[in-house]
């Protein structure tokens, strides 16, 4: 469809003409939308740092397999071959007793100095440290360590594991249903707006159609005028993001530190969420007009 | 020009509007089509106009089959022809200007082909100093006539008037006819469906009269024919 340069600006131009004429009923969409893209953005933010978070602690997962004081320097090496032979270990490490007690030492800092004591006769054991390709096989995998030789004990973080996983699907469950409801509530007011639009211009239609303007033609104002809706609609909730991720951010990343706690730079996710906000309204603007165009205008 | 074959109209209500009509119409003529209320007339313009499809036979307008016209193409087809109406169908918030240019804006003119075509049609329909006015401001008959002025702005092969005086005192009603009448001569082909026995008895014109969806009538300088 090659559009020229004034069909377009006259789109445009009727499009924002229809605005104001719709007045109340333009703010009402505007604010529907308005809502929509703040609650979708704030879900958004919150979805994906979750999901970030999630990673990182899937990713530092792994597997403390104890090997058998027992286990002479063949079975330790045979286990740790046994181990990387299973499907879906991504790595297993070895880590020798010494160098858990000097990690052990460390974590207590100073205090730490009082194991020197117990340096000569280790009580600890050498370990595997073990990863799976999929964080999710973890539980498998070590079920499946716990049965070969000179294996003393395997443990591996289940609970947060499980809880993580959970509490994410169900977030994103929640929060999914909620979007999806709000975004069509927002094109259901714009396609009435339009069909006011459509309603009031309905003798100016007729006289298009006998003068020979194309249905695209015709089309054209109303898809714009709901494109504006949604675009419009997106200004304050990328105001938002973009001040209140950033105090948000700042805040944050101080009061809370855990190691696994880490959220999304301000730049680039502040800039992209407002992208993908933008998009969003434009996207709900346009499909609120389409609905209203296929249902009233007929053509 | 118009051809039409055996055309049959049948409404969903189950009315038959045209019952079996065949007519030829020439390049430059100038027809009145006359009949009873409800005998057909408007259907007969509809047809023409692609409005509405023929239940059966053959349209063909200027060498288009109108019955095999695709549906996206019938814009297109429209630029070809002219329509005037009984209740002018004006947009109020436009200016006499606009609202001739308007038929030229939707069908994407360029700004200086439009000025000088809609100021020459003006023009020739006398309202060239009433450009700013808005339609309100007008009579009926300088309504009218910024009507036809927009259905001949882009030069149709063919004008389509239904009952274009219906609306107008006698007085203003044979003005608008010479607008007619001079669009006739240079050319363009006439289509006129009117109630006035007056009119049609005294600029004399092929007549067609339809009655219950069928041609009673077709003379070349034909009458009325129906007291009222």
């Amino acid at each position: 469809m090659d559009m020229k340069f004034s069909t377009i600006s006259r789109h445009i131009k009727e499009g924002v003409k229809n605005l104001f004429r719709n007045g109340w009923m333009s703010i009402a969409s505007l604010a529907a939308v308005t809502t929509t893209l703040i609650l979708v953005a704030a879900f958004l933010a919150i979805m994906l740092n979750l999901n970030q978070m999630a990673n990182k602690i899937e990713e530092d997962v792994q597997i403390n397999v104890f090997i058998d004081q027992t286990a002479d320097d063949v079975g330790i090496e045979k286990l740790g071959k046994d181990i990387k032979a299973l499907d879906k270990v991504k790595t297993a490490k070895f880590s020798s007793k010494d160098e858990m007690l000097k990690s052990l030492m460390d974590s207590f800092g100073d205090e730490g100095k009082s194991f020197d004591l117990i340096k000569q006769d280790n009580p600890l054991n050498h370990e595997y440290k073990v990863k799976a390709k999929d964080p999710k096989d973890t539980p498998k995998i070590a079920k499946q360590i716990e049965k070969l030789d000179n294996v003393q004990e395997v443990n591996y973080q289940e609970d947060t594991i499980k809880r993580v996983f959970e509490f994410n699907k169900y977030a994103r469950t929640v929060g999914l249903v909620l979007i999806i409801g709000l975004v069509f509530t927002a094109m259901f007011l714009i396609s009435n707006t339009i069909k006011l639009t459509i309603m009031a211009r309905s003798r100016e239609i007729g006289i298009m159609k006998l003068v020979g303007a194309t249905n695209s033609f015709i089309r054209g104002p109303f898809l714009m005028e709901g494109f504006l809706l949604g675009v419009l609609g997106s200004v304050i909730p990328i105001a938002l993001i973009l001040t209140g991720y950033y105090y948000l951010f700042d805040k944050l990343k101080d009061q809370i530190k855990f190691d696994f706690v880490d959220i999304l730079p301000y730049n680039p996710f502040a800039w992209q969420l407002s992208l993908i906000v933008l998009v969003l309204g434009g996207l709900i603007g346009v499909f609120g007009s389409v609905m209203s165009i296929r249902k009233f205008l007929k053509i | 020009m118009i051809t039409m074959k055996d055309v049959y109209k049948a409404y969903p209500n189950g009315v038959t509007a045209l019952n079996g009509i065949s007519v030829q119409i020439d390049e430059g003529e100038f027809v009145y089509i006359v009949g009873p209320s409800g005998a057909g007339k408007s259907t007969f313009v509809k047809l023409i106009l692609r409005e509405t499809k023929a239940t059966s036979g053959q349209i063909v307008v200027q060498s288009k089959d109108l019955t095999k016209l695709k549906e996206r193409k019938v814009p297109y087809f429209r630029r070809n022809i002219g329509v005037v109406f009984q209740d002018f169908k004006l947009l109020p918030q436009l200016t006499v200007f606009e609202n001739v240019a308007f038929a030229l804006e939707v069908i994407e003119e360029s700004k200086t082909v439009i000025r000088s075509r809609v100021m020459n049609v003006l023009e020739m329909v006398g309202l060239k100093n009433k450009a700013r006015f808005l339609p309100n401001e007008l009579s009926g008959g300088e309504q009218q006539r910024v009507t036809i002025a927009r259905a001949i702005v882009n030069q149709p092969k063919i004008v389509i008037a239904d009952e274009p005086t219906g609306n107008l005192d006698p007085e203003t009603s044979w003005g608008i006819m010479r607008i007619f009448e001079e669009i006739n001569a240079r050319g363009t082909t006439v289509l006129m469906a009117t109630h006035s026995k007056e009119i049609v008895n005294t600029i004399k014109k092929r007549v067609i009269a339809i009655e219950d969806g069928l041609i009673v009538r077709d003379e070349a300088r034909g009458d009325y024919g129906y007291e009222i």
